[in-house]
């Protein structure tokens, strides 16, 4: 274990901030850092802990070699703290002060707004390994288990990044904000995490699968818009983190691929052609596409909610002030301030869906959205090549906007996947067809069995086609403690 | 910059005013020169009066206080046929931008405060000797008297015209003297403050608008047997008094020196530091070493300047919307000069010292500046300088020891004087005000007197507002900074202005909270400031152009 006594920060703490001479973090870290450990040994089931797990720890900003792979225990895995490298002259890009020189200190003017957007960020990356919480005990193999740990020490990691910034940079009050990262926690009646799609459990690993493609993406595209910040120590740490935040995506996407290509490959292996004709398909221990869509539908719509309001004051405020830009702000030709832009959002006339112009400064959030299902469309469109690789006649599809959504103008209001308004009527006939029902759930539990032996996988799900690190097929990702 | 504005003055450049000494009663003779305006584009005419005229006569006010102790009464009247006072200059306030005008009636009521309460603090009496017309700030001049004469000559008057006239109110304490201190019954307050030619002769009398009236014939002898009755009234302090010579000051670019206080000004910042100094020199030995130091002493010479300085930013710095208040020195030091006067304070010149604090500590509390003090290592906050902790609107304070600092270690010292010798306008102390709630912790707090109490205890007692150390000091004081800096400044003013003066209301507080207010946002309607407005069209013969809309 580590030991807590004695912590060298320097060297238990992989950074590249100056740690050991920044007494104010350093004093700060000593506090929060037994917190932190407890809040990890409880969370991750114990014979987990006592495991070797063949992780990546990043331990330097170099993009040639900022990982090395060894295996390590997770209690003692190194959470660094790693900001991008400095750029040099680096501007605020966005908003009334663009052109300016990007803040190294936090502006006074803007604290608040900054220290919140800071902390909802650091509360869904400890909040997402507390929903996973129990998946290690049913790993269709020692590679997924790899990999849930690898996401679960990386989101970790996330929140020290968020943290540091807490502790560095807003004083007392930020001290007390990294102690609440700690008391919240998923689920929880007392003290819940912020957002509402992080207080879920992770139930089986195709959500996870589904919750790391859709959702992490949410936290991805938040983390974009965050590394165009004026103020640049949050810039550089959203940079860095996107670097891991890839493989979360990569987790996610081949994570469902590997299911559609099983259930692609068993299909024809007994001859199936028609994806619809579940209970066969299930019957022989592989989830049926239409299935996998529905849980599409739900993990995606959840993840849309999470960009809040389509027309946002706080999100305008948050863009003026030059602390979130857009996703890829540098690369968008246009004066950075949208004084007089407008921007297409979607609204609801006489229960019509009719897309209008708004003042794009408002739009911001809709703008982040949509280069989310830009971004989200990638993925579903490799799935879909699986699918048709394999002879099959399905398509998997992104639902429409307004379909299931509990947040924004669709809220309250009855649409089927391709925007069509229902009555509730129709819309209750038909949505056990667009979102996984109880019994839909009840089937792919039965499925969650764990496979601890290196190289074999589960029923419902392929081998990756390589492996980490370029490992053989074989390789013992994790090495189990068998208490 | 625009002109400065500056507070210091002397008789012997007094345009406005002159004063006849004769023993134990001084007149005071109001006669402004009309080409003797501040600024140009308005002449004085009547005895009307712009801020040059008041700072005139806050000076004499301050020096009759100093230099004048065997004064006993003063006789306010006027040196022009006719007329008493005809009040504020209207093309003045015409002219004048919002804040000029603000920051004007801000200081005359400070003024007239100054005077009125000579009588209880200094046993200095003021009485209005009205012969002519007495309207609007003229007659606010005399209600701030301690007594009104008003000749019968069946033409002088006292008035308020200032509703029917020219659309704004009373502004200088008028309407509120007129119900808090004269206790003129509120429906003929309502009467007497609605009509433009006011009331004369006995009725004035009888609304007790005035104290009495005399013949015009017997005007003069009256007002002569009147001030030597008060005087013979009032029992003797001291037969001369000391001399407030110049002070020394050098105003630059970005900063003001004086002997004890530095100004810093920090424009990009929109701050100004005000550094107070301790003592340097030794502590009087006796109150008779007090009178031979004279304005060099210690406190009084600290006193001096801050006023001083407060007056100067508040009236040429209004971009720079946060004071930071810290002191440097010795606060045993601090403490013993303001022992020696809590000794003597029958004595007159200790007295005047401690009721002059009063009066400036009043000024920072009615400062439209957001205020912030920092107790910092090696400061001298003790006693009447704690009492800053608690006037302004935030405190910061040093915790432990800072890397490479080796001042003394940050304390503050409670002295008894922090409890009753500076009330504040709601005529509570600082600390009754603060712990509103808790009396018992201003009980506890008195055995405290004279403990040195370091930050954690300070923070414990309520005393400051955050305790910070090393690791958090600059950059919690920096964004606490920027952010105040980044307010509105009339949100800030406004919520300064009503969170300081919990508590109950006296005719100080409801002069600069109620009536200030009200007249303050009357500055801003076009009923009374618009082109068409009461104030332009002042002298042109047609009455404001009102929207009749009531709000």
């Amino acid at each position: 274990m580590l030991d807590l006594i004695n912590v060298s920060y320097d060297t238990q703490i992989p950074n590249n901030v100056g740690l050991s001479s920044d007494k104010r973090v350093l004093k700060a870290l000593e506090k929060w850092h037994p917190g932190y450990i407890n809040w990890w040994s409880d969370l991750i089931p114990d014979n987990f802990q006592q495991s070797l797990v063949y992780l990546r720890t990043a331990v330097s900003v170099d993009p040639k070699g900022w990982a090395k792979f060894d295996y390590v225990k997770m209690p003692e895995y190194r959470w660094g703290i790693l900001l991008a490298p400095q750029v040099e002259d680096r501007r605020i890009p966005c908003g009334e002060h663009a052109g300016q020189p990007a803040w190294q200190e936090v502006p006074g003017e803007y604290r608040n707004l900054l220290k919140r957007l800071i902390v909802i960020q650091g509360d869904t990356e400890p909040a997402s390994v507390e929903q996973q919480r129990f998946l290690g005990l049913t790993a269709p193999s020692l590679y997924d288990m790899r990999n849930l740990f690898q996401v679960n020490v990386e989101e970790g990691r996330h929140l020290w990044a968020m943290v540091y910034l807490l502790q560095k940079y807003f004083g007392k009050d930020g001290r007390e904000e990294a102690d609440d990262l700690l008391r919240r926690s998923s689920g929880s009646e007392e003290a819940p995490r912020m957002l509402g799609a992080f207080n879920e459990e992770t139930p089986d690993w195709l959500s996870f699968f589904m919750f790391t493609y859709f959702t992490d993406r949410d936290g991805k595209m938040q983390l974009e818009s965050l590394a165009q910040s004026g103020f640049d120590p949050l810039s550089r740490t959203c940079r860095f983190m996107l670097t891991e935040e890839a493989h979360h995506m990569f987790v996610g996407e081949t994570g469902v691929g590997r299911t559609i290509q099983r259930t692609c490959e068993v299909m024809n292996a007994h001859g199936i052609t028609d994806p619809y004709d579940i209970n066969k398909i299930r019957d022989l221990g592989v989830i049926d596409l239409p299935t996998i869509q529905k849980k599409l539908n739900l993990h995606y719509t959840l993840s849309l909610d999470l960009f809040g309001q389509e027309v946002s004051t706080n999100a305008a405020n948050a863009f003026n002030a030059g602390i979130k830009g857009r996703y890829m702000e540098s690369r968008i030709d246009d004066d950075h301030k949208l004084t007089n832009d407008t921007y297409t959002v979607w609204d609801l006339e006489d229960g019509k869906v009719v897309q209008k112009q708004v003042p794009a400064l408002t739009a911001i959030n809709m703008r982040l959205r949509d280069d989310y299902t830009r971004d989200a469309a990638g993925g579903v469109g490799r799935w879909n090549k699986i699918i048709e690789k394999a002879g099959i006649e399905f398509e998997m599809k992104l639902p429409h906007e307004s379909f299931h959504r509990q947040i924004g103008v669709f809220a309250g209001h009855n649409f089927d996947p391709d925007g069509n308004p229902l009555s509730g009527a129709d819309y209750d006939a038909k949505v056990n067809d667009w979102l996984p029902t109880h019994a839909d759930g009840d089937f792919i539990q039965s499925l969650m069995k764990p496979v601890y032996e290196p190289g074999q996988y589960a029923s419902w799900i392929s081998p990756p086609k390589v492996g980490i690190d370029n490992k053989p097929g074989d390789f013992e990702y994790v090495k189990l403690h068998m208490a | 910059m625009a002109k400065i504005i500056d507070f210091q003055t002397d008789p012997s450049e007094y345009r406005h005013w002159r004063v006849d000494y004769n023993g134990d009663v001084a007149n005071l003779i109001m006669d402004v020169d009309e080409n003797g305006g501040l600024f140009d584009g308005y002449q004085l005419k009547l005895n009307s009066y712009d801020l040059g005229v008041d700072i005139e006569l806050a000076d004499i006010v301050q020096r009759m206080r100093f230099e004048h102790p065997e004064v006993k009464v003063v006789v306010m009247q006027s040196g022009k046929d006719k007329v008493f006072c005809a009040g504020a200059n209207i093309r003045m306030l015409g002219g004048a931008e919002h804040a000029h005008k603000v920051n004007f009636c801000k200081f005359t009521n400070e003024t007239r405060n100054t005077f009125e309460a000579a009588e209880k603090d200094s046993g200095q009496k003021y009485v209005a000797a009205v012969k002519g017309a007495c309207a609007g700030g003229g007659y606010e001049l005399a209600l701030a008297c301690n007594h009104i004469i008003l000749t019968d000559d069946s033409n002088s008057a006292v008035a308020l015209p200032e509703v029917p006239l020219l659309a704004v109110l009373p502004g200088t304490g008028g309407l509120t003297r007129v119900t808090d201190k004269r206790k003129v019954r509120r429906d003929l307050a309502d009467v007497f403050c609605a009509m433009e030619e006011g009331v004369r002769g006995k009725r004035a009398q009888d609304w007790n608008l005035v104290d009495e009236v005399v013949p015009n014939s017997k005007f003069d002898a009256t007002v002569a047997e009147r001030a030597k009755e008060f005087a013979a009234a009032t029992p003797s302090k001291a037969a001369k008094g000391i001399t407030l010579n110049a002070l020394k000051r050098d105003i630059a670019e970005d900063a003001v020196h004086y002997s004890l206080v530095e100004v810093a000004l920090d424009r990009a910042g929109r701050k100004v530091t005000i550094t107070l100094n301790g003592p340097d020199g030794d502590v009087p030995a006796s109150v008779d070493d007090l009178v031979a130091q004279g304005d060099q002493s210690y406190l009084l010479r600290l006193a001096r300047e801050l006023d001083d300085a407060i007056l100067h930013l508040r009236n040429n710095e209004k971009d720079l919307g946060l004071w930071v208040i810290r002191t440097q020195g010795d606060a045993e030091a601090v403490l013993a000069h303001e022992a020696l006067l809590l000794a003597n304070k029958d004595h007159w010149l200790a007295n005047e010292i401690l009721q002059y604090w009063k009066r400036v500590l009043k000024r920072v509390d009615v400062t439209s500046r957001s205020l912030v003090a920092l107790v910092e290592h090696g400061s001298c906050f003790a006693g009447v300088l704690a009492e800053l902790l608690w006037a302004v609107d935030r405190t910061y304070m040093m915790e432990d020891e800072f890397e490479g600092d080796n001042r003394p270690m940050a304390q503050i010292t409670l002295s008894e004087a922090n409890f009753g010798t500076y009330p504040m306008g709601n005529d509570l102390t600082r600390l009754e005000t603060r712990f509103l709630g808790a009396p018992e912790q201003v009980t506890d707090l008195k055995s405290h007197i004279g403990e040195q109490i370091e930050a954690e205890r300070a923070e414990d007692l309520g005393l400051v507002t955050y305790i910070l150390d090393d690791i958090d000091w600059d950059d919690e004081i920096r964004i606490f900074m920027e952010e105040r800096a980044s307010f509105s400044p009339d949100a800030m003013t406004g919520m300064e202005a009503n969170l300081r003066f919990a508590g109950p209301e006296t005719m100080e507080t409801r002069i600069f909270g109620r009536l200030t207010a009200w007249q303050n946002w009357i500055f801003q309607r076009p009923n009374a400031v618009g082109p068409d407005g009461a104030l332009q069209r002042y002298g042109t013969g047609v009455r404001g152009d009102y929207n009749m809309q009531r709000v």
